[in-house]
Parts: C-alpha cells; sequence; structure tokens
C-alpha cells in the first residue's frame, strides 16, 4: 500500500509544482513551457507505477511501467527489428507511393473534368474498403513480406491524399489566378507558382491524417500474414502466449515512431507554409 | 484628343456581353462605343451592375464579348493578353503571401522569362517608384493596407506594359491614402506616358485623375456621357475646389442621376 501513498503524494506535489510553474514568471520563457507537460508525463508513469503496485493488479490486465520499460531493454535488438520491418519497410515506403500516387491522380483530375467524374468516386469506393478484408487479399497478392503491408498503407493513404490536394488545388483566390492569366502564364506556371504553394496547408493536413493512417495499416496489415517478425506480428502472438509487458513495449514503440513521424510532417509543414495565418507568429 | 488620326490603342464597337446566369441571361455591356488612345487616362464611372468592371476585364481577355468588336494594339484582346500588352490592378492587392514584396513584384518577370538580373533591376526600379523602397524583404501581411496596394501596382508596372488597367484600386483603401495615392498614380503616369483605363466610383477621383471621364449607367450596363477634361495635366490636389473640376464634377454627377431615371 505504501507505493499507492506515495504515487499519490507525488500526484498531488506534482500539481502543486506545475500550478505554481503556470502562474510564475518561468512559464514565460521556453524552457518553463517544455517543463510543464514533462512533469505532467512523470506524473502519469509514477501514479500507473503506483496504482498497480500497491493495488495489485495483475500484469496481464496492466504491467507496470518499470516492467515495460526493463522489457523494452531487454528486447531491444527484437524491437529494433520489428521497427525497420513494419515501419521502415512497410509504413513509410507506403506512405510515400500513396501520397506520390494520390499527387499524380490529384494533377489528372485537375487537367480533366472526366477524370474528375470518373475517378474521385472510384477513390471514394476503395476507401469504403474495410481493411481487415482489403488486407488478406492484398497478402494473398503481394506476398507475406513488406510488400503486402505497403500495399495496404497505399490504398488507406490514397484517397484522404487525393481529396485534399484535390480541394487544396482549388483554394487560390479567382483574383490571384486572373493575375496569371493577365501576365499569360502557362498551365505549369500557374500550378507551380501559385495553386500548388496555395495548396500547401491542405496538403499538409491531409499527410498528417495520412501518418496515423500508414502505421494503423502497417500493424494491423501484419495480423493476416507476415514472417515471424514486424511489430502486428508481435503483438498478436505475444497476447496469445500473454506475453502483456512485450505487447506494451510494441505499443510503446508504435506510439514513439508515430509520434516522430507526425512532429517531422508538423515541422515540414511550419516550414513551407510560414505564411498562412494558422502558422505566423 | 491628341494625336486623333493614329489608331486608338483599345477600340470597342457596338460591344455587347451576355452572362448566362441561373436567372437567365444579364446583358452586362450593351452596343458600348469607345476609343481610347495612347496615353489617355481614361475612367469609368458609374453605380455597381453598371458593366465597368466587366468592360476593363472584357478588355483584360478575362471576359469574352457575345457581340461586337473590340481590339487592343489592333489585335484581339486574348492575343493582347498573351502578348502582355497590359498590367492589371485588381481591387484587393491579391499579393502571394508566401512571397515577399519583391518576390510578389518579380513574380510577372520570372512567368515571362527574364534574366535573373535583369528581375532584380526592374525589381528594385518600380519599388522604388512605388516609395516602397526597403520593403522588398517584408511579407505583404507584414505591411498595411496601403503598402500592398501600391506594392500591387509595381506588380502590374513591373514588366512595363503600356496600358495599365485598374479596377477600383483604392476603393478600399481611406480617403487620405486615397488622395496620396491619386497624386502619385498622376505623377507616375506622367513620368510613363502609360495609357491607363481606371475604374472608380468616386466622382471626386474620376475628375481629379482623368484625361476623360466615361458614365455608364446599369441594366443593361452601357456608356450615357463621355466628357474630355479640360483641366491641366499637372494637377494639385486643391485643383478640387477650382471652378472647372466643380463643373466638371458636376456634370458627371448629372450623367450618373439621368443614368438613373431610365430604370
Amino acid at each position: 500500500m505504501t507505493a499507492l501513498w506515495l504515487a499519490l503524494g507525488f500526484w498531488l506535489a506534482a500539481w502543486a509544482l506545475n500550478v505554481w510553474l503556470a502562474g510564475s514568471r518561468l512559464s514565460q520563457t521556453g524552457p518553463g513551457r517544455a517543463l510543464v507537460p514533462l512533469i505532467f508525463g512523470a506524473t502519469v508513469l509514477v501514479l500507473w507505477e503506483g496504482l498497480v503496485r500497491g493495488l495489485g493488479v495483475a500484469p496481464v490486465i496492466l504491467p507496470a511501467p518499470s516492467v515495460i520499460a526493463a522489457k523494452i531493454a531487454v528486447e531491444l535488438p527484437v524491437l529494433w527489428q520489428d521497427f525497420t520491418q513494419t515501419i521502415l519497410k512497410g509504413a513509410i515506403p507506403g506512405f510515400l507511393m500513396g501520397a506520390g500516387a494520390a499527387f499524380l491522380t490529384a494533377i489528372a483530375i485537375d487537367r480533366s473534368p472526366f477524370l474528375q467524374r470518373g475517378l474521385l468516386p472510384v477513390g471514394n469506393f476503395v476507401a469504403a474498403l474495410p481493411i481487415v478484408g482489403l488486407a488478406p487479399i492484398l497478402v494473398m497478392w503481394f506476398g507475406f513480406d513488406w510488400q503486402s503491408k505497403a500495399a495496404v498503407v497505399v490504398v488507406m493513404v490514397f484517397f484522404p491524399m487525393l481529396v485534399n490536394i484535390v480541394a487544396g488545388l482549388q483554394a487560390s483566390e479567382r483574383m490571384q489566378r486572373d493575375l496569371m492569366a493577365t501576365w499569360g502564364a502557362s498551365y505549369w506556371q500557374a500550378l507551380w507558382k501559385l495553386r500548388l504553394p496555395a495548396a500547401m496547408p491542405f496538403i499538409f493536413n491531409g499527410l498528417k491524417i495520412a501518418s496515423t493512417l500508414a502505421l494503423i495499416g502497417a500493424i494491423v496489415a501484419e495480423f493476416f500474414g507476415s514472417p515471424i517478425y514486424g511489430m502486428g506480428f508481435r503483438i498478436s502472438t505475444e497476447v496469445g502466449r500473454l506475453g502483456l509487458d512485450m505487447v506494451w513495449a510494441t505499443i510503446a514503440v508504435a506510439a514513439l515512431a508515430g509520434s516522430v513521424f507526425y512532429g517531422l510532417i508538423t515541422l515540414i509543414e511550419r516550414w513551407v507554409t510560414f505564411w498562412h495565418p494558422s502558422q505566423r507568429h | 484628343m491628341k494625336d486623333a488620326t493614329s489608331q486608338p490603342v483599345i477600340e470597342a464597337k457596338g460591344l455587347n456581353l451576355v452572362f448566362q446566369t441561373a436567372d437567365g441571361p444579364v446583358q452586362a455591356l450593351k452596343d458600348v462605343n469607345l476609343a481610347i488612345n495612347q496615353g489617355d487616362f481614361v475612367s469609368f464611372i458609374g453605380p455597381s451592375g453598371c458593366g465597368k468592371t466587366t468592360f476593363l476585364r472584357a478588355i483584360a481577355a478575362l471576359e469574352h464579348p457575345t457581340g461586337g468588336t473590340l481590339t487592343v494594339n489592333g489585335m484581339t484582346p486574348d492575343e493582347a493578353r498573351r502578348k502582355r500588352a497590359y498590367g492589371y490592378v485588381f481591387q484587393a492587392a491579391g499579393l502571394y503571401p508566401w512571397r515577399t514584396i519583391a518576390g510578389n513584384v518579380r513574380l510577372p518577370l520570372e512567368i515571362m522569362g527574364f534574366s535573373r538580373a535583369e528581375q532584380d533591376e526592374r525589381t528594385e526600379a518600380v519599388l522604388d517608384l512605388v516609395e516602397l523602397k526597403g520593403f522588398g524583404k517584408k511579407f505583404p501581411w507584414q505591411l498595411s493596407g496601403g503598402m500592398q496596394q501600391r506594392a500591387s501596382i509595381a506588380r502590374a508596372l513591373a514588366f512595363d506594359a503600356d496600358i495599365l488597367l485598374m479596377d477600383e484600386p483604392f476603393g478600399a483603401l481611406d480617403e487620405i491614402v486615397r488622395d496620396r495615392l491619386n497624386e502619385e498614380l498622376l505623377k507616375l503616369w506622367a513620368r510613363t506616358g502609360k495609357t491607363i483605363g481606371f475604374v472608380t466610383h468616386s466622382i471626386p477621383e474620376a475628375v481629379y485623375l482623368s484625361t476623360r471621364i466615361v458614365v455608364m449607367s446599369p441594366r443593361p450596363g452601357r456608356i450615357t456621357d463621355v466628357i474630355d477634361s479640360p483641366l491641366p495635366k499637372e494637377r494639385p490636389l486643391d485643383i478640387r475646389d477650382s471652378r472647372e473640376f466643380i463643373e466638371i464634377a458636376h456634370r458627371v454627377r448629372e450623367g450618373l442621376r439621368a443614368g438613373h431615371h431610365d430604370d
């Protein structure tokens, strides 16, 4: 029980510290602002640890953070291999291919109203297919290795990207397009110098949505057949063996990878669309 | 008026333009006849819906007439557009927010394929002309509305077309800024000798700036009066208190009122 009381005590102390920090002059500075969420995160972990130990929760229901951390430290080579298979080979190439294909399709749709009427409904139809139905089929087509996982990711990423790019290409104002006309600009000049820059806020929204979909797609697709490594494979087999600490370790890696991926896109977005009202400071 | 023998820069004969809308056809321009000569400063004035903006857009080939003929430098408007015969200034500055002021001014030059050195040279020169020297590295949203509009004028001047088409360029600005920009525009016109088409709904602005004032009226959009201004080319702001100025302004107002009685 002492662990529980210690954790609750830590919680109250950290709470008081954060209240004080938020009111103090330190919260105006960079480090001060970073400190508040860090303290909050640490508190969640300590409280979790204290609750699990103090109340004697079974490790199958919820392992303590320290147990998960120990598992990560021991199984680092396995986790790295899984990460390479699922993220570096499955999710990221699929993400890039899907986004690239959506981009080319969006340009084609933009050039031809015929395709606009034909391709968007088809894209919509594909997006409506359930991934649990699609993944086994793609595993049949492309084999157990990462290729089939990348294919699932391509399918998942394609439609949200397409919709966002098509919408983005119409985002420039009429006056801005008229200006291009008065300068006698060609289609590609207007696309490159006006319509693509104006589309960037939409494209980055699409990329952010697609980045989480890519992760989900790559992991879930492994449930339907994979070599004996990969994050989805690890989760499904370790659940069967009641190795919940390993499942949590894999989840931690997935969460970390997802956050880094998303953060990277946000950083690039801030750099590319610095001019947009939502990014100006 | 001057050079009446030479060919007009812009010439409309029996021009008609009908928009097809959901409520049926709308006659935006009806039987418009007008010739604009080299070096003229022509204002188009009238209530909204009189077709003044439509006419300017038709000159720029942004709208397409449904009848009659319209020539710009002896060509069709679309040919003239592709030959970059004119600079166009819209109601709002329409600067691209991801480009700096200098980058915006340079944009038409990039599209028209000027060399890098010439782009720099011309950008600097026109920014100087509109008194925005030193603001080239700022982004549009960092400048006031008046400065943004001056930047958009610099952008229209950068490639040195002989014709400048301006659609209520100062409409959104306050009176003091507008006076100042009007004065600067006159100086610029005197210095460059460009042919200017200028849409406005302000009588003092039209009278102050123009060598000719075209009064238009709505439903259907048509020309009701063309007034040649007797004012001298040199025009200090206080010319607006002179008897001649007030007489022309009166005639414009009468013309506008006559147009309204027709409804």
